[in-house]
């Protein structure tokens, strides 16, 4: 069912449901990131994905170019996506002076060597 | 045989350029690498946005993401970047468990985007009569908390309603804070036990 729907994309505009799929790929991308990654950046970075990943379905089900007429959020979804995007670039500040502080303190940027708090 | 509907073939680009950036910085090792591929990632979504009409998020997404937040990020890469930690090997273990939960929750993620009607392609006539709208001044008047889209609503629904202009203000102090915590949190300390001086 899924590849009949990618197949006649090219006479078709994309509906939600395409932008949902890209951004699961995003979305998943930046969880296994923030799962597999060592580098305390890595980490980071799959947060920024993870971010853009649910920025996207909001703009999807914000924009009446994909939605069929019906109810969508209109204009509280590009209002949502400029927060988040603020919210990141704010975590993205205090996360890296954590990491500089983290190398700082321990000369290293793994993760697994962040243990100091263990019981 | 149908004519090509151009938005499309752009959806096409743009969406496969994520997802196969958000793949590379999944699977490359080298943390500049990652960076790099991180920023393209961005700048695709950020034409993905502006191909669902929503060209001042687009914008934005630019300059705070692309412009702002990586260069951060590209910093933070340069004043941690030792030899030993530009490539960090990720135990197979780990792999195998993050492929099975990564797989499983992408599985699930589509076979839901798919699976209600609504969120389908819209009609193909229906979407070229649309009109483009400009829409940096409806997110400017809603941010000042006056909904320009809801301004025909009738006034039982619009009764406190004030648009978005109390998160404006927590999310303008929460940003101030945190570039103080920041500075406060990454500034040079004295050292813990000086050298003997003489």
């Amino acid at each position: 069912m899924t590849i009949s729907l990618l197949a006649n994309l090219l006479t078709e505009p994309p509906g939600p449901a395409h932008y949902m799929t890209v951004g699961a790929v995003m979305f998943v991308c930046g969880a296994m990131c923030m799962a597999t990654k060592r580098n305390a950046l890595g980490v980071l970075m799959g947060i920024e994905l993870v971010l853009n990943g649910a920025n996207l379905n909001f703009i999807a089900f914000g924009s009446k170019y994909l939605n069929n007429g019906g109810p969508d959020l209109g204009l509280d979804a590009p209002l949502i996506a400029l927060f988040v995007i603020v919210l990141a670039a704010a975590e993205a500040a205090v996360a890296l002076a954590i990491a500089l502080n983290f190398y700082n303190n321990h000369d290293s940027i793994d993760v697994d060597r962040a243990d100091q708090l263990q019981g | 045989m149908e004519q090509i509907y151009w938005p499309s073939v752009f959806f096409l680009i743009f969406g496969g350029l994520a997802c196969a950036f958000s793949l590379a910085v999944l699977l490359s090792t080298n943390i500049v690498r990652m960076a790099f591929y991180l920023v393209l990632a961005l700048a695709a979504t950020a034409g993905l946005f502006f191909l669902a009409g929503q060209e001042f998020v687009g914008a934005m997404q630019l300059l705070i993401y692309v412009g702002g937040t990586l260069v951060l990020l590209i910093f933070g890469v340069m004043l941690t970047s030792q030899e030993r930690f530009v490539n960090m090997k990720t135990p197979a273990g780990d792999w195998v468990l993050g492929m099975i939960a990564g797989g499983a929750l992408l599985s699930l993620l589509t076979a839901a985007a798919f699976s209600v009607p609504e969120w389908r392609s819209p009609e193909r006539a229906a979407v070229e009569k649309l009109q483009a709208e400009p829409n940096a001044t409806p997110i400017g008047m809603g941010l000042l908390g006056a909904r320009v889209d809801k301004i025909d609503a009738p006034t039982s629904e619009q009764a406190g309603r004030s648009g978005y202009l109390f998160p404006f203000e927590i999310v303008s102090v929460h940003l101030l804070v945190v570039l103080i915590g920041a500075a406060y949190l990454a500034r040079a300390k004295r050292r813990a036990n000086p050298l003997p001086t003489g």
